[in-house]
């Protein structure tokens, strides 16, 4: 459970989020909203990426703002763009990174890439260079390397937005497939219809709190 | 950076630390002793190793092309000044270190090379600076050289669509830019996934991360 606190946060003079309260519990979250409504700064308050400038943010009762790595153990986060996420210049390499910050034995380091390179039909690239990947590869990786770190739930921040439509199709059956929580910031709303709750963002609050049914023809009346 | 080719031979097998090493003494050997049927001799032995870690002849042409310019300006310089002895050992022995460095990359995981040069380095904490993060720091430059080639290319491409192919400042302001704004994303990236070169459980995310700007803003 995330539990979110009257939480305002602002960049500069720049507010961004101002006085959310809300309880997060649902299997799939969808935060969809215009362009700077806050849904990115939202995102990253989730697992301790960003610490707010007021009120709190709690993972299971861990406070973001002071056990900001265990709450990163627990909440994992797959970026946009996965060029900026892919960090080692390798595949196998890179679905290593996190599992050794995590200090775990070598053997079981090597037992999850093997997992996380079958899953996502990676393993004929185990040893490619990450830069030659297609983009639903590199997100594919940035996804299993997350997931190979075993995180309690997966805060997505647009994660099909660069990619054409197949690799969509393939990065949602993804996210569908994931025993995890996810919490997914999109502007794909075809792919958020079955989710469990969607959460639309305007100016920094939540202007709509629903089921998708609801949410999203609103937010749709909204925009136009 | 050339990309490693798997194999299961014995230069493959031997430790990362052990080829540094050995490149390094061997360097040390062609220019402490400038001979010629040392350099060759050097240039030979590689040949034997490439042959040995089964790695095509295409790659060990690509080893040595980049160079082939710089190579053929140094050896015309050398062979004006000192005669053509001179020039075939200047050829030979730069040869024959580039090769031995590009077969310590091909045969070499970059994350065992990486790890091999974080033990090196562990005397740097005696002068308070973490070899964990020089290893980090070198890793990241391997991994972001070709996504940064990718970003001028498509910079570039932009300006030349807007007629502004001749202006450095159309194309470095861009780039910088991007850098600026990536170098934000994957310090965040870095901290998602647990990296903690100091090991302090519970601390917040990096300064870099702290103070980085609104996500959707442009530095």
């Amino acid at each position: 459970m995330i539990e979110i606190r009257q939480v305002g946060h602002a960049f500069g003079e720049r507010t961004v989020l101002r006085d959310l309260t809300l309880d997060l519990s649902e299997r799939r979250i969808a935060v969809v909203g215009a362009n700077g409504s806050g849904k990115s700064t939202f995102a990253r308050l989730l697992n301790g990426l960003l610490v707010p400038n007021s009120g709190t943010v709690r993972v299971d009762g861990l406070d973001t703002r002071r056990d900001g790595k265990a709450v990163r153990r627990k909440v994992g986060f797959v970026f946009q763009n996965p060029d900026n996420q892919i960090v080692l210049p390798v595949v196998a390499e890179d679905l290593a990174f996190g599992l050794k910050n995590l200090g775990l034995p070598k053997d079981e380091i090597g037992r999850r890439v093997d997992e996380a390179l079958d899953r996502y039909d990676l393993r004929p690239l185990r040893d490619h260079p990450a830069h030659l990947l297609s983009g639903g590869q590199k997100q594919l990786l940035a996804i299993a390397g997350v997931l190979a770190m075993a995180p309690e739930a997966i805060v997505f921040d647009e994660p099909t937005t660069l990619l054409d439509l197949r690799n969509k199709r393939r990065i949602a059956q993804a996210i569908d497939a994931l025993p995890q929580r996810a919490i997914v910031v999109s502007h794909d709303l075809a792919f958020l219809e079955h989710f469990d709750r969607v959460l639309v963002f305007e100016d920094g609050r939540v202007a709509i709190d629903d089921r998708p049914a609801v949410a999203l023809p609103a937010y749709v009346a909204m925009m136009s | 950076m050339t990309p490693y080719v798997p194999g299961d031979s014995p230069v493959h097998r031997c430790p990362p630390g052990r080829k540094i090493l050995l490149l390094v003494g061997a360097g040390s050997v062609l220019f402490a002793w400038p001979r010629l049927d040392l350099a060759l001799a050097a240039l030979g032995l590689a040949g034997l190793l490439y042959g040995m870690a089964g790695i095509p002849a295409r790659l060990v042409l690509d080893q040595l092309r980049p160079l082939a310019w710089i190579l053929a300006v140094l050896v015309l310089v050398q062979v004006a000044l000192d005669g053509w002895l001179a020039g075939l050992l200047v050829a030979a022995r730069l040869a024959a270190l580039v090769l031995l460095a590009g077969l310590v990359t091909l045969t070499t995981r970059s994350a065992d090379l990486i790890e091999a040069l974080q033990r090196g380095l562990a005397w740097l904490r005696f002068v308070g600076v973490n070899p964990a993060k020089v290893g980090l720091a070198i890793a990241l430059t391997l991994r972001f050289i070709p996504v940064l080639a990718a970003i001028a290319a498509e910079v570039r491409e932009a300006q030349r669509a807007r007629g502004l192919e001749r202006s450095l400042v159309a194309l470095t302001v861009p780039v910088v830019v991007r850098m600026l704004k990536m170098s934000d994303d994957i310090a965040a990236a870095i901290d998602a996934r647990s990296y903690d070169p100091d090991g302090t459980d519970g601390r917040p995310p990096s300064p870099r991360t702290r103070l980085s700007k609104d996500p959707h803003v442009d530095p």
